[in-house]
């Protein structure tokens, strides 16, 4: 029980269930799920399926941060694959072919890889430093979103295309899916093979890990790589719930959405350590927090103030000042303040600890 | 010394971190005038009594007085009121402002429309004059080396007018020269009554500058004596806590005799980088460890990276068991078996956040690439056999790396190369800035590691060290290989600074 409670998620998880809690409060029906047809209804199954796209960029956000990046790309990202596909869609003799789909989902989502890739050359190889070598794609991305669809907002009717967002699967939305297998994919690539620990290596010693012969150049151009497929994949799901290839709107602003998630999630934005579940928490604060605000009738105008109370909240929570000051509230007597143990201290604690 | 006026009198001092006493009824004493040393393996307490003093730390127990007045300190901000001022190793100036805005940071002479810059420069010289330092103040302060560095940070203390001032390892980074210097300057202040609180892991240096010494040991005080009341044997006794001289029982390497028949594990001709080392020759055979002495910037460490790959070479070539190789990256080394552990142990080895175990098995793992994970088993094997057989303290595999001594930091290191399974390790300075105790220990190691047919690249500013473990021994000096001879008996450190001076006076 206190291991959960030193868990860096215990304040990310505290804030999303005060949010519900919140909005049980405000409106009972919030948690009440409902059947029709066979398929699931409610609030929260709407921030379920809502929340797919975030969560495929944040997580994709989650890996370049680690890595001491960030990737401003990918909002302009989904709306080119977006893009893609229901370009090739709509010139498509059969749109409601499972294989037409198929090949323009195939093909967007290629582009995308090529594109987060370009993003990792610019990194890795060049050494621009990657708030600048992001920012040519997002302001040029969906530039080329619109020379894609010839400056129009491509729509399509293509049932299957409109399944991913829109449809379910064991009562469940498929969207929801998308999600769980992203998480799931990236998860086990991260832990099950050693992408992960030499990602935090590259993070926080990028000099020392060279040294050690870890192929940094590599691992950086490929963690871009995987953000950039994750955001056409999101770009996808974006498209295929309004069916529509708006390259505008598509995913626009998400990268702050994805970043506050990777932050509110407890990665560092110095980069090294990271969590992909904290991402997973932070995108569902995130997610909530945009639901309730429409339930709660806050005019759209002043939206961002109300995410930003939240966000600030969130974050004192989890600065160590500030969490050094409210225990030092709670325990009267001076505490001390928290130190960086040296070697004997630690061998002490740790032989007691085993004794 | 102990007539003088007593400045810091700290007694009955204990700090107890979560289930550990860091210091344990501890008295210590400062005197004005004095340079006291404060002597103790890592961890025996002594950057704690400084954390204390510098108002770090506050204390659980005790007393402490300055000029006979009991304070207590709350912050920094009050032993610095105080007059207690300190010097770190890593020098917390900043880089990017002038050397005047640094010495006189928060002091700036105020002038009519803001600082009056002119005389705050103006102020600033008299400072740094006073300490024989003569840098332009409107110059910027990265521009100047380490050890000037240091001297300005002395004069920022001075201006605020501080009785006590703490080094904290000053030295570790300074040649020798440098090291004169700042000695240079210690005695000045001692002069004008200035308490100075020297911490060094140099005994040489100790006994060179200090009037007085503390030992402590695991968190108590051993004793205070006067500098020529206590040998030096005595003296590492003392901090050891045993009689034995760990140093001493290392025989010397150098009759070790090595078949230079075959063909070496690395040949390198001509190798050489510009504004780094100037072209060289050098071969490393089976079982043989190279030492590399001169001073720091002769090109030793500068030969080794171009070697390892870390820095790219612009001529020359390298042979790895006769064979043509390029090494233009850690990369390619690391393939030939070959393992280059960095002098910058902070910045260039360790993986602060990761634990010891990511630690040390991030060399297998970097080789292997990011598809094959090391698993778990493999890991935990390799982990708990070079804890054990380096003897890594505290013992356990999933502490952050930061949270280790220096000298144990090393040693995981060393096990990170070791688990590689290197026929060529090169070592620079494997041994700076780390207790006696974990110094005896990687030398030993790195001598039963040759002996049993590693080749190995040693780099040390202790020449002693270099002595005592290479077979060959390569002097350097100016960017240059200026000899290189086979080691023997009776051949001692004044003969290598002989060499290096006479070239030096041509």
């Amino acid at each position: 029980m206190t291991r959960f409670f030193r868990s860096r998620l215990v304040w990310p998880m505290g804030a999303l269930v005060a949010l519900v809690l919140l909005n049980t409060i405000s409106r009972p029906s919030f948690l009440s799920i409902s059947v029709k047809n066979g398929q699931l209804y409610g609030s929260i199954i709407d921030i379920l399926r809502d929340s797919a796209p975030l969560m495929l960029v944040a997580l994709g956000m989650t890996l370049v941060i680690a890595t001491r990046g960030i990737d401003l790309s990918v909002g302009a990202v989904m709306a080119i694959s977006g893009a893609v596909a229901l370009q090739f869609i709509s010139k498509s003799t059969s749109p409601n072919r499972v294989g037409t789909v198929l090949i323009a989902i195939g093909i967007g989502v290629f582009i995308t890889l090529l594109l987060g890739l370009w993003n990792g050359f610019l990194v890795a190889v060049v050494g621009i430093q990657p708030i600048i070598a992001t920012l040519v794609l997002m302001l040029g991305g969906r530039g080329i979103a619109l020379l894609i669809t010839g400056g129009f907002i491509t729509t399509i009717t293509s049932s299957p295309y409109a399944q991913m967002a829109q449809g379910h699967l064991l009562g469940l939305p498929l969207a929801f899916f998308f999600s769980v297998g992203a998480i799931a994919i990236v998860g086990l690539l991260v832990r099950r093979t050693a992408l992960g620990v030499l990602t935090e290596s590259v993070g926080i010693n990028p000099s020392a890990s060279r040294l050690a012969g870890v192929r940094s150049r590599g691992i950086i151009w490929s963690i871009y790589g995987i953000s950039g497929l994750l955001a056409g994949l999101a770009g996808i799901l974006y498209s295929s719930n309004i069916m529509a290839a708006d390259s505008n709107n598509a995913g626009f602003l998400i990268e702050l959405d994805a970043i506050l998630a990777v932050v509110l999630g407890g990665t560092s934005l110095r980069g090294g350590k990271f969590t992909l579940s904290g991402t997973v928490i932070g995108v569902f604060i995130i997610q909530t927090l945009t639901s309730t605000i429409t339930f709660l009738g806050v005019p759209p105008a002043v939206t961002p103030v109300f995410k930003a109370l939240v966000v600030i909240l969130v974050c004192l929570s989890q600065s160590s000042r500030v969490r050094q000051y409210l225990g030092r509230i709670r325990h009267l007597r001076a505490a001390k303040p928290p130190i960086r143990l040296s070697g004997l201290e630690t061998e002490v604690l740790a032989e007691r600890k085993s004794g | 010394m102990s007539e003088n006026a007593v400045v810091v009198e700290m007694r009955d001092i204990s700090i107890e971190f979560p289930g550990v006493k860091a210091l344990d009824d501890v008295d210590f004493t400062l005197r004005s005038g004095e340079i006291h040393s404060l002597l103790g393996e890592n961890g025996a307490g002594k950057a704690t009594l400084i954390k204390a003093l510098t108002g770090v730390y506050s204390i659980d127990s005790g007393t402490i007085r300055v000029s006979g007045t009991e304070r207590t300190f709350a912050g920094t901000a009050d032993a610095q009121t105080a007059g207690i001022a300190t010097v770190y190793q890593e020098i917390n100036l900043c880089t990017n402002l002038t050397v005047g805005e640094n010495v006189m940071l928060g002091h700036e002479v105020p002038g009519r429309f803001g600082i009056n810059w002119r005389a705050t420069h103006a102020k600033a010289t008299t400072y740094l004059r006073q300490l024989g330092v003569d840098v332009d103040p409107r110059s910027q302060l990265a521009s100047h080396s380490l050890a000037i560095q240091q001297l300005i940070a002395i004069s920022r203390a001075m201006v605020v007018d501080c009785r006590v001032l703490v080094l904290d390892e000053p030295t570790s980074s300074l040649d020798r020269s440098e090291v004169e210097q700042l000695f240079a300057v210690m005695r000045r202040l001692r002069s004008r009554n200035v308490a100075i609180l020297f911490v060094s892991h140099f005994l040489d240096q100790v006994y060179e500058i200090s009037d007085q010494m503390t030992v402590l040991r695991n968190g108590k005080l051993v004793g205070e004596y006067q500098v020529g009341e206590l040998s030096r044997s005595e003296l590492i006794s003392k901090m050891l806590g045993r009689e034995l001289d760990e140093l001493e029982s290392i025989a010397r390497n150098a009759s070790r005799t090595i078949d230079r028949t075959g063909n070496p594990i690395l040949k390198v001709t001509g190798l050489g980088r510009k504004g780094g080392i100037e072209p060289t020759d050098l071969d490393v055979y089976d079982g043989e460890i190279v030492g590399f002495a001169g001073l720091l910037g002769s090109g030793r460490t500068e030969l080794v990276r171009v070697i390892y790959g870390a820095d790219r070479s612009d001529h020359g070539a390298i042979e790895v068991r006769g064979k043509s190789v390029r090494l233009s990256t850690p990369r390619h080394s690391s393939d030939h078996k070959i393992a280059f552990s960095s002098e910058d142990r902070r910045a260039e080895g360790i993986i602060g956040d990761l634990t010891v175990a990511e630690n040390i098995v991030l060399g297998i793992q970097a080789k292997r690439g990011w598809l094959r994970r090391v698993s778990k088993a493999q890991s935990d094997e390799v982990v708990a056999h070079y804890i054990e057989s380096l003897d890594i303290r505290p013992a356990s595999p999933h502490i952050l790396m930061s949270n280790l001594s220096g000298g144990n930091q090393q040693k995981v290191l060393l096990a990170r190369w070791l688990a590689t399974t290197p026929q060529l390790l090169i070592l620079d300075e494997p041994t700076r800035g780390i207790d006696i105790g974990a110094k005896a220990e990687i030398q030993r190691e790195i001598a039963k590691l040759a002996a049993a047919g590693l080749g190995v690249i040693f780099i040390s500013s202790e020449l002693d060290e270099v002595l005592r473990l290479s077979q060959r021994v390569v002097v350097l000096r100016d960017r240059r290989k200026i000899a290189e001879f086979d080691n023997h008996e009776n051949f001692d450190i004044d003969d290598i600074v002989a060499l290096i001076a006479k070239e030096g006076a041509a």
